[in-house]
């Protein structure tokens, strides 16, 4: 049975550009994915076509049961859309704006009114209800949004990149809501840049380049594939830089003698492939201070988007951004 | 989430669907769009600016240089001769607010967010025009009062004077459907503030509304009468009894039959810019 959400051969191309080139997704009910890419991967046109907002070159789509190709108005029912840019009316107040959505899923205007209050109440914008949300800060633009997609309990989600440009503690803030959402049972599809988004929200994960994906799995799955973590550090002074990378390569994954530390040499910087956590760092620290090498920094990475993407197709992504975490330019052998 | 959304089901009503859905929707999207009016007081004020200034301009620096046939040089009667050339102008420059609010919509993802809503699919652009020609007849409340001041009259009496500002409001609301298309079609939202404007000078002025055809070359004389612009004047003209006694009128067809020119053109603008700023709002991307 196909699950609430379901594609097959989506091809969408515009002008010369391929925007998707055969995409399949299956969400099964109550569970979600994210598609994760790069800005242009195609990520936006998928969801653009699941919300019956464009129509596929190619392929076939239905969401909650329906063909969204056949019955786009009723697939419309059915999902509540929160996009990237928070669509809402700046010239509105958070309770007018919340009340004509009500209205143009059809509600009649009293229940439209009462689904308006429960909503304001429910994401902390009841002081703000009749102000113009031109006044409203990014985070509570983002809340409102997001409110506006709930307003008919909406058995499927899609959010498009809902926490790029937001503060962590606005990002955390809307992980709890999406994770309340899931816990009740919504089917959500969700595009995002960053791995660590992805990480936390997401059951299964679809990683999409130049208008197909690339794979699939959970996210312990894909950082597996990249290489899983890694140990970086920092030596203080050239001359150890050998002796350090020869003690790090003891340490290394796949064993020693493979050459897989990779060393920077204008910033002294090692870098080993490892598994065994927090528990590795330390003997690795305890080697390096047995053996009398005066280290800057050290640390256990986990793979970044950019990590992924290299493992996977052999370039970077276009943004490289990932929230909080470091970037990494290099790939550990 | 204190209530859980039951599988596959949620908890929109269905759509009555049909006319009765399409008049509910359309109303839903024009309060809305009246609302951001009321908060963009602005937007009204820079409206009834340039109609007034025309008025003004026109009446007091123009008025004594443009000679009307049946009336010769006077400044009076071309106030008359003028007024309804202004207020049609003003009807159809409200084009401009239609396509830069739904360009602006557009740039901000709301035209995505009402597509993506089992809503009537003309709804948007209905609730967009009907909000504009209220607008536009309020600027026009204002107008009036303005040309009475200059000492602009109806002659004819009080129900052909509504037929003519009726006629004028219907050219508007027709043009706003082109200023639909326009914003559905330009990239920015300042695009279409200088897209939804610049098409409107050569019309309006290549038109009777500001100088009598008969005082143009033989080409744009023919252009000047059969521009649907020009069968509204005139027939404002006509029914607020402001074209001098011995006004030789045009041999042109529109010009002869003036109302129902007008009629017609509005109908047929409607008739066309409707539907293909219905079908661009489909498949906008």
């Amino acid at each position: 049975m196909p699950g609430a959400i379901h594609a097959e051969g989506l091809v969408k191309t515009f002008g010369d550009v391929t925007a998707l080139d055969g995409v399949d997704l299956d969400v099964p009910q109550g569970t979600v994915l994210g598609l994760l890419g790069p800005n242009g991967a195609g990520k936006t046109t998928a969801v653009r076509i699941l919300t019956t907002l464009l129509t596929p070159d190619s392929g076939t789509a239905s969401v909650a049961g329906v063909d969204v190709l056949k019955d786009p108005t009723e697939v419309r029912r059915s999902i509540g859309v929160s996009g990237q840019f928070a669509a809402v009316d700046e010239y509105l107040t958070g309770r007018e704006n919340l009340d004509m959505v009500g209205r143009l899923y059809q509600m009649p205007a009293r229940q439209a009114k009462r689904r308006a209050e429960e909503l304001l109440d429910q994401f902390d914008l009841a002081d703000a209800a009749d102000r113009t949300a031109k006044t409203y800060s990014g985070g509570m633009r983002r809340r409102l949004d997001l409110a506006a997609a709930l307003v008919v309990h909406p058995p499927v989600m899609f959010m498009d990149e809902p926490t790029t440009g937001l503060d962590p503690r606005n990002r955390q803030a809307l992980w709890e809501v999406i994770e309340d959402l899931v816990a009740g049972g919504t089917t959500l599809l969700l595009t995002t840049q960053y791995l660590e988004e992805a990480d936390h929200l997401a059951h299964a994960v679809a990683v999409v380049d130049h208008g197909r994906v690339i794979a699939r799995g959970t996210s312990d799955e894909l950082k597996a594939r990249t290489g899983g973590e890694r140990v970086e550090t920092v030596v203080h002074a050239q001359a150890d830089l050998t002796r350090a990378a020869e003690l790090l390569d003891r340490h290394a994954l796949h064993g020693p003698g493979q050459g897989s530390v990779t060393v920077q040499r204008q910033t002294r910087r090692l870098t080993v492939p490892v598994s065994g956590g927090t528990k590795l760092l330390a003997e690795v620290i305890r080697d390096l201070e047995a053996a009398a090498i005066e280290i800057d920094d050290i640390g256990l990475r986990r793979p970044t988007l950019d990590d992924v993407f290299i493992s996977l197709t052999g370039h970077a992504t276009a943004e490289g951004a990932q929230p909080g975490g470091e970037t990494s330019g290099e790939e550990p052998k | 989430m204190t209530d859980i959304a039951p599988t596959f089901t949620s908890t929109a009503p269905r759509g009555r669907g049909g006319p009765a859905q399409s008049v509910r929707d359309s109303l839903v999207v024009a309060k809305r769009n009246l609302l951001g009016m009321v908060r963009i007081p602005e937007t009204i004020l820079f409206a009834l600016f340039q109609p007034i200034m025309f008025v003004v301009l026109f009446s007091y620096v123009f008025g004594g240089s443009i000679q009307i046939p049946g009336a010769g040089l006077d400044a009076a009667a071309y106030r008359e001769f003028l007024m309804a050339g202004i207020f049609a102008q003003t009807v159809t420059f409200a084009t401009a607010g239609s396509s830069a609010g739904l360009a602006a919509d557009m740039s901000k993802g709301l035209i995505d967010r009402f597509r993506s809503l089992p809503m009537a699919r003309g709804a948007v652009l209905t609730g967009r025009t009907l909000a504009d020609a209220l607008q536009t007849a309020l600027t026009l409340v204002v107008l009036a009062i303005v040309a009475l001041l200059v000492g602009w009259r109806v002659h004819a009496g009080i129900p052909k004077a509504l037929a003519g500002f009726g006629l004028l409001l219907l050219l508007g609301y027709a043009f706003t459907w082109i200023g639909a298309l326009i914003g559905l079609s330009v990239r920015s939202p300042e695009a279409a503030t200088s897209g939804g404007l610049v098409w409107l000078f050569p019309l309006t002025f290549i038109s009777v509304a500001f100088v009598p055809s008969q005082n143009m070359p033989a080409f744009l004389q023919h252009v000047a009468e059969w521009n649907p612009f020009s069968a509204t004047v005139v027939a404002g003209r006509e029914l607020f009894g402001n074209l001098p006694p011995h006004y030789p009128t045009p041999d042109a067809w529109p010009m002869q039959h003036p109302a129902l020119a007008s009629l017609i053109w509005s109908v047929l603008i409607i008739a066309v810019f409707r539907t293909l700023a219905v079908r661009k709002y489909r498949r906008s991307a």
